[in-house]
């Protein structure tokens, strides 16, 4: 009580309060608020304008040089004279990894983003959700290392020669599983790839698994259902669009990831037809080739970044498409 | 204003020291960074100027000593006389090492496999494939080699180390030379890609029946299996400091222009086929002349005082003989 007597007391020995000069000091801080943000906002587009610029820039001899050959040219001969440079491993790389990536990662993540919103005892749901957020807090080098030490042995001695066992004089399997087993092959940075992006799924399936009213699976559970059919038939219906939005995450990141599977994927730009071979990618490829890269070479190397830009991209775009297209069916 | 004074004084005297002090600047070569920067401690004790060296590869240090952003670039594939000219480079060499081919195989201990130059292009072209091919057999008659494929391991990253593995191969096999030739990153036709001559070892180190080929002192720091090599002159000989040594003493720097010699394949019983020289570029008409000779000041150090810590970290330091010819570049070359 006393201080706020004494509080009250300088508020009055200060003078009378002007209102009009404290508004428009309010009006400035505003104004300057919204400029700041404002220059925040333009200057990721600036940012992101300027990346493309100075990419086309970068690739410009290699694309007068080698056109859109460069997309199906399978030779990377940067000694050769002239240097005959072309995309098709790296792209190959690229879009083989990822797809069997996330061939593993969907099922994985979603059955484990089930168990813990739908049939999970409360008291194992904390440490399983902390133990997928920790998995993405791990930085990728740790994947290349564990890939390669721990993982490349056992794919290599056990995984790998079981596998080209069990498919062998199968045609078309026994050569897509075909051997010599390799402690680096594009299977074995597909794998993991698929342990990168599992939470990417898992978190973005739980968050929205939460959001679907308890009272549609009350319903569904009062008429009879098993959890399968709650799931398959209220769950994801309901939930589709952010599932899908947590997919492309995930396939996005699986599209650029660079230092775990410069680790393991052998560094071939020869295509392979076995998963077990070796292959590369686009970041790996750049990651591994630019230091050392000048002229054409290095033109050709931005063109690959350009290309990885430009797949993300479409990846996204595609992503926001049919997030589009789904809003509206349910809309309807 | 007494104490102003004095203050501005002492605000001076630590500025011009501090200018005197300026660290060296380099860039380049990977294959010399260990000893480039066991050299740079040593200076720095003695005269305490520091050197600071970006391993960041040869090319990437070429380009850097082009642009004048660093004093010195280092390079393991010499540039040739005409580069020179052009960029007004002066070159020489600084020092040399081994590369050795390494191998993981169930029962072969480091030095019991041989191999000749042939064979080696072979395995590397892919057509050797199984590790009991009858040429290597022919090779290593004592050996029992398994039937299992050759799993061949090179450099993802362009490397001097490259640079010279595949000279040597060029220069033993017809065949290499016309497919695939020498560069610091080639076209491989076989083979997994590993970044760093660390990459190459790990590899090796944990595959097995592998091959792949490293700088001598990863071989020996890694413990890999190193094989024997059958050199020019048709004798077998294992990777040692001697047999380094006596690659490089018959080397004739006096008669190579711009110091352009590539050391694989030299004669003599006792050479090791397949030794690197890393070379220093520097501008010989410099922009910071008082930087280009602090740098020849840490060199001529590293010359006359590094020998040892060349050899202790298994490079091969340069031939008295050499360094007087370099002295002399340096005075008729570099203005100072």
């Amino acid at each position: 009580m006393a201080d706020m007597a004494v509080q009250s007391d300088v508020m009055e020995a200060a003078g009378p309060y002007d209102r009009a000069k404290a508004l428009s000091a309010f009006r400035l801080g505003d104004v300057t608020f919204y400029w700041l943000t404002r220059v925040c906002a333009v200057s990721v587009l600036l940012i992101l304008g300027g990346i493309i610029i100075s990419l086309i820039i970068g690739a410009w001899p290699a694309m007068m040089e080698y056109g859109f050959a460069f997309l199906w040219t399978q030779r990377w001969a940067p000694s050769a004279d002239p240097p005959v440079l072309g995309a098709l491993g790296p792209i190959y790389g690229t879009l083989v990894t990822s797809f069997i990536a996330m061939l593993i990662a969907i099922p994985v993540g979603l059955g484990i983003a089930i168990f813990l919103t739908e049939l999970c005892p409360q008291w194992l749901r904390r440490p399983i959700g902390i133990a997928i957020e920790l998995l993405a807090g791990i930085p990728s080098i740790i994947y290349g290392m564990w890939g390669f030490f721990v993982l490349g042995p056992f794919l290599a001695y056990t995984f790998q020669p079981f596998m080209i066992g069990l498919f062998d004089g199968i045609p078309v399997l026994s050569s897509i599983f075909g051997g010599p087993p390799s402690y680096l092959s594009l299977f074995n940075a597909a794998l993991i790839l698929a342990i990168m992006v599992l939470p990417f799924i898992t978190a973005i399936s739980v968050d929205v698994f939460k959001t679907v009213p308890p009272v549609l699976k009350e319903a569904a559970y009062g008429v009879g259902c098993t959890t399968w059919e709650v799931v398959r038939n209220v769950v994801i219906p309901y939930t589709r669009v952010g599932v899908i939005g947590g997919v492309m995450l995930a396939l996005g990141r699986a599209l650029g990831e660079t230092m775990a599977v410069t680790f393991i994927i052998g560094n071939s730009f020869r295509l392979s037809a076995s998963i077990f071979g070796p292959g590369t990618t686009i970041s790996a490829a750049i990651a591994s080739e630019f230091a050392e890269s000048d002229g054409l070479h290095q033109s050709a190397l931005i063109l690959l970044g350009l290309l990885l830009f430009v797949l993300t991209f479409f990846v996204l775009a595609a992503a926001r498409l049919m997030l589009m297209r789904l809003e509206k069916k349910a809309g309807n | 204003m007494k104490f102003l004074k004095a203050i501005v004084a002492a605000g001076l005297v630590a500025a011009s020291t501090s200018a005197f002090a300026a660290d060296i600047t380099g860039a380049g070569s990977t294959f010399i960074f260990p000893v480039l920067s066991k050299w740079a401690d040593a200076y720095k004790k003695e005269s305490g100027a520091g050197v600071n060296y970006q391993s960041i590869g040869s090319g990437a240090g070429i380009k850097q000593v082009q642009a004048k952003t660093v004093t010195f670039g280092a390079t393991d594939k010499p540039l040739t006389v005409d580069q020179l000219d052009k960029d007004g480079f002066a070159q020489w060499p600084m020092a040399m090492g081994g590369i050795v081919p390494v191998v993981n195989i169930d029962g072969v201990k480091a030095g019991d496999m041989v191999l000749d130059g042939d064979t080696l292009a072979k395995i590397y072209l892919g057509t050797i494939t199984k590790w009991d091919d009858a040429a290597i057999k022919k090779l290593n008659p004592k050996l029992s080699l398994p039937s299992e494929a050759i799993s061949v391991v090179h450099r993802a990253d362009g490397s001097g180390t490259t640079f010279n593995f595949t000279d040597y191969l060029s220069k033993v096999s017809a065949d290499w030379k016309s497919k695939v030739g020498s560069d610091t990153a080639v076209e491989w036709p076989v083979g997994v890609g590993a970044k760093g001559n660390e990459g190459v070892s790990g590899n090796v180190g944990q595959a097995k029946n592998t091959i792949g080929y490293v700088e001598y002192a990863y071989a020996k720091q890694n413990k890999l299996t190193y094989t024997a090599m059958v050199n020019k002159g048709g004798k077998t000989v294992e990777p040692t400091a001697d047999a380094f040594q006596a690659a490089v003493a018959n080397a004739d720097w006096a008669n190579a222009p711009g110091y352009y010699l590539i050391l694989t394949n030299q004669p003599g019983d006792k050479s090791w086929p397949i030794v690197a020289t890393t070379f220093v570029l520097m501008h010989k008409d410099g922009s910071d002349k008082a930087a280009s000779q602090e740098a020849l000041k840490f060199f001529k150090f590293a010359f006359d005082k590094g020998g040892k810590m060349a050899e202790d970290l298994d490079y091969i330091p340069m031939p008295e003989s050499v360094v007087k010819l370099i002295e002399k570049t340096w005075s008729s070359e570099i203005k100072s």
